[in-house]
């Protein structure tokens, strides 16, 4: 029991003793996660490290019924599990599906567009580290430009990923969806409101959460959160929801710079202060935006 | 009370999906299996039946609902064909791991290249090692009991596997037929809820499917799908005979032996093609040809024991595939003549590819088959597999 | 089957033991004790504690637990990542070498 107040939740639904990675962020987001859903929740995950994570037969980190399923059909899952509740008139649980960026953004988008189109009651959240982690980082859509992987790779040619980050929230804007948000790690209590916010929907919500991978973005361990920090100060990760297509973006005082944040990864340290004055710019004109359709949606 | 309808094979597997109580119906339309889920939708628009209906975006999410459906606790119907069998591979492998007693209904339909709507076993024969029962069958009232049936066996407790119900396309799908149909009552005495003892439960959380090394428990579970399996093959007959007993109708077991008992040439084949079968044997017979049929119901699991009962007196025996595996033979006759091989009595064998892409298998067709048998009985030199009906002549490489 | 115990490791001998389905629930707070992964060992200088509750927030491990009023480092699980320290507002914490035997 706290004698002084805790900053979040007490209770812990995921324990110690998970096989994630040296101050992986992924379990900053779902240590978190779980902690605004509560033990009333069901939670599927595909293949992605969060595949392993939970641990070897017969262990488990978990103390919420979990399934484990196949890389792209998160979101059916979640719609076969809500369906069956729904057949047998059990309302009070939260039904969440929880994957990875390539999981999301590549290979699962088909069975995700389908739910948020349906208007299914999930909550789906997308820990996004960038890359397909559990294979030994390789490039996934949700890359950002710029960087290093092993199937990106700089070599002679400079042959790393050209092609901009996928914007998932967008994608989920243009569906419609009732309850969307960005969450970061290194926000938690924001991200705890945020989680509560989509379980309180009624019919389908998306979170993509920031969670630095100190494996993949080869980074020493206890920078986790320090990172996290910075691509939102930097603007590279703004936190936003969009509630029934109303923009609300959450500004800060404190900035970060770009560069610095580039370069405290291996992962982008081939480039350029020019490849990272362009990546820079592109960073400023999404954020503009951002504010211009915050302004634009607020006032309908 | 049963009524008596005059319905197609698809409508009768949607009449079956909601005799069956399915709560949960994930579909997708792909012809000639379409109409199945259009039925059923009309059943749930009009408030008959009770299930949840939900429009995925493809036959691979169909499956990938139903199975976590299936694992909340509740009873899942789906329907599929071709493509969309085959685009669920994947999860099909999966409904089996994670012992899910989804049913299906398939419609035996050709893949393209070049694009083809018509019967043919290749869709559902690809899916054999998936884990899945498979059951073919050749009459609509064969469809409903055997939807029924399944249900039945699938959801005990020591058998838990899915299972696809496998229709020809259009020949079955399309035609309409006298259907007795049982009344919701009688069905559910028959069949009561499924109420699984493990699921997904907030009050006793589980985690499934967590990663197994090699040296535990993955093997395991893996023979425990075989072992459910040879269960499933008993379990059959067993609960056919209570079923006969409750409806009042026969459902046989795993295989059909049509006046074979006595022949000394047998036929082997599936589905539909048998029932054009039965007419050759009956007008054969009646030309005093020694002929019979053997018709395999049961697939998966499959009927060795049977097949060497039913098979181990004959002079020849011939296996009609409505498919091929391509660089072998078709997939039936492999099975078949495997089912002999460690047998004591071991007739030829003789494998016929036929009515590949719903090419027709008329009755003169069936006649050839039972001709180049008699042959093969008298002594005459045979080729093992022959492709039957072939526009130009089959070329032997040497 | 009996279903597995969440605090007790399943003792199966035989593929007849195993849950039909593959499902389990033993804890790995039991189960697997990733304290031996660690390198650096998480050292509190409780003088210099705030109680703020920050390096409780900040473990991806939930290897710290919060007893009155006060961090306890799980040092069965704590892997030695190190963000509690650096996370720590007051400076509390320093990360040593495990001196393994
Ligand atoms: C159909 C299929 N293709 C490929 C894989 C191999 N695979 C497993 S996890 C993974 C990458 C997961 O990436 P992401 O979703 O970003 O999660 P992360 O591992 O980064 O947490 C891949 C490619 C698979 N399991 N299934
Ligand atoms: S690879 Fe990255 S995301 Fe995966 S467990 Fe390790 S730190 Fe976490
Ligand atoms: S973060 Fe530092 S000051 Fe705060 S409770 Fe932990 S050790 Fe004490
Ligand atoms: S070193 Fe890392 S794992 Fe250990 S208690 Fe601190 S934050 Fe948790
Ligand atoms: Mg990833």
């Amino acid at each position: 029991m706290a004698g002084k107040k805790l900053p979040l939740p007490e209770e812990e639904l995921m324990d110690p003793g998970h096989v994630g990675c040296l101050g992986c962020g992924g379990c900053h987001a779902m240590r978190y996660t779980l902690k605004a859903t509560g033990p009333r929740t069901i939670i599927s995950i595909p293949a992605c490290c969060w595949a392993v994570m939970p641990g070897v037969y017969p262990n488990t980190c978990f103390n919420i019924p979990h399934i484990n399923t196949a890389f792209e059909v998160t979101a059916a899952s979640i719609s076969g599990i809500r369906a069956a509740l729904d057949a047998r008139g059990i309302e009070d649980i939260t039904v969440l599906g929880w994957a990875g960026d390539g999981g999301t953004a590549d290979i699962g988008i088909q069975a995700l567009s389908g739910m948020v189109e349906r208007g299914t009651k999930a909550m789906y959240i997308m820990y996004d580290n960038e890359a397909y982690m559990n294979t030994g980082i390789q490039r996934s859509s949700s890359t950002p430009i710029g960087a290093w992987t092993t199937t990106t790779q700089v070599g002679k040619v400079r042959d790393y990923k050209r092609a901009p980050k996928k914007n998932m929230v967008e994608i989920m804007v243009a569906h419609g969806i009732p309850y969307t948000a960005t969450a970061n790690i290194a926000w938690p209590k924001d991200l705890i409101a945020k989680v509560k916010k989509a379980m309180a929907v009624d019919g389908p919500s998306f979170i993509h959460i920031f969670a630095p991978c100190p494996t993949g973005w080869r980074y020493p361990p206890d920078r986790t959160l320090e990172i996290a920090r910075m691509a939102t100060h930097a603007k590279i990760f703004p936190l936003y929801e969009v509630e029934n297509g109303v923009y609300t973006v959450k500004k800060f005082k404190k900035e970060a710079s770009i560069s610095e944040y580039m370069m405290m990864q291996g992962r982008f340290r081939h480039l350029t202060q020019e490849e990272i004055g362009s990546i820079s710019e592109s960073v400023v004109r999404w954020y503009d935006k951002l504010l211009k359709f915050e302004l634009m949606t607020q006032e309908e | 009370m049963s009524t008596k309808k005059v319905i197609s094979g698809n409508y009768t597997a949607s009449y079956a999906s909601m005799l069956c109580r399915a709560e949960v119906v994930p579909a997708y339309p792909i012809t000639p299996q379409t109409t199945i889920v259009e039925k059923i939708a009309e059943f749930v628009a009009s408030g008959q039946m009770k299930a949840q209906y939900i429009n995925v975006e493809s036959e691979h999410s169909a499956m990938a609902a139903c199975i976590s459906a299936a694992l909340t606790g509740v009873r899942t119907f789906t329907a599929t064909s071709a493509h969309g069998l085959v685009l669920m591979h994947e999860m099909l492998h999966w409904a089996a791991g994670a012992r899910t007693p989804v049913i299906m209904a398939n419609i035996n339909r050709a893949l393209a290249p070049p694009w083809n709507v018509w019967a043919d076993h290749t869709d559902s024969m690809s899916q054999r090692d998936t884990g899945w029962i498979q059951i073919y069958c050749s009459s609509n009232q064969e469809v409903l009991d055997t939807l029924i049936l399944c249900y039945k066996v699938c959801e005990q407790p020591d058998i838990m596997l899915p299972a696809m119900v496998n229709l020809d396309a259009f020949i079955l799908s399309h035609t309409s037929e006298v259907v007795d149909v049982p009344d919701q009552k009688e069905v559910d005495d028959f069949l009561p809820q499924f109420n699984p003892e493990i699921k997904l439960d907030v009050d006793e959380p589980l985690s499934f499917g967590t990663l197994a090394f090699p040296s535990s428990w993955y093997m395991e579970w893996r023979y425990k799908i075989q072992h459910a399996h040879d269960l499933a093959a008993k379990r059959l007959v067993e609960e056919a005979k209570a079923f006969e007993k409750h409806f009042g109708r026969p459902w046989g077991g795993l295989i059909e032996e049509y006046r074979s008992k006595d022949a000394e040439i047998i036929l082997v084949t599936m589905s539909t093609i048998a029932s054009t079968t039965k007419d050759v044997v009956d007008s054969l017979r009646d030309q005093g040809r020694d002929v019979g049929l053997v018709r395999i119901k049961s697939f998966r699991p499959f009927p060795t024991k049977d097949l060497r009962e039913a098979l181990g007196h004959a002079k020849v025996v011939g296996v009609a595939d409505r498919s091929h595996t391509f660089g072998n033979e078709g997939p039936l006759f492999t099975e078949v003549k495997g089912a002999l091989y460690n047998h004591d009595r071991r007739p030829p064998l003789v494998g016929f590819t036929v009515g590949i892409g719903g090419r027709d298998v008329l009755g003169s067709t069936i006649e050839g088959l039972y001709d180049h048998l008699e042959k093969v009985a008298d002594g005459e030199a045979y080729k093992e597999v022959r492709w039957i009906d072939l526009i130009g002549d089959e070329e032997e490489v040497v | 089957m009996d279903r597995p115990r969440k605090d007790e490791r399943p003792d199966y001998k035989t593929w007849k033991d195993i849950p039909l389905t593959p499902v389990c629930n033993f804890t790995t707070i039991k189960g697997n004790p990733t304290g031996g992964w660690r390198t650096f060992r998480p050292i509190v200088d409780m003088d210099k504690c705030i109680k703020c509750g920050i390096c409780w927030q900040d473990c991806p491990d939930a290897a710290i637990v919060w007893e009155e009023d006060h961090p306890v480092w799980l040092y069965s699980h704590c892997k030695g990542c190190g963000i509690c320290a650096r996370e720590c507002p007051s400076d509390a914490i320093e990360m040593e070498l495990e001196v393994k035997i």
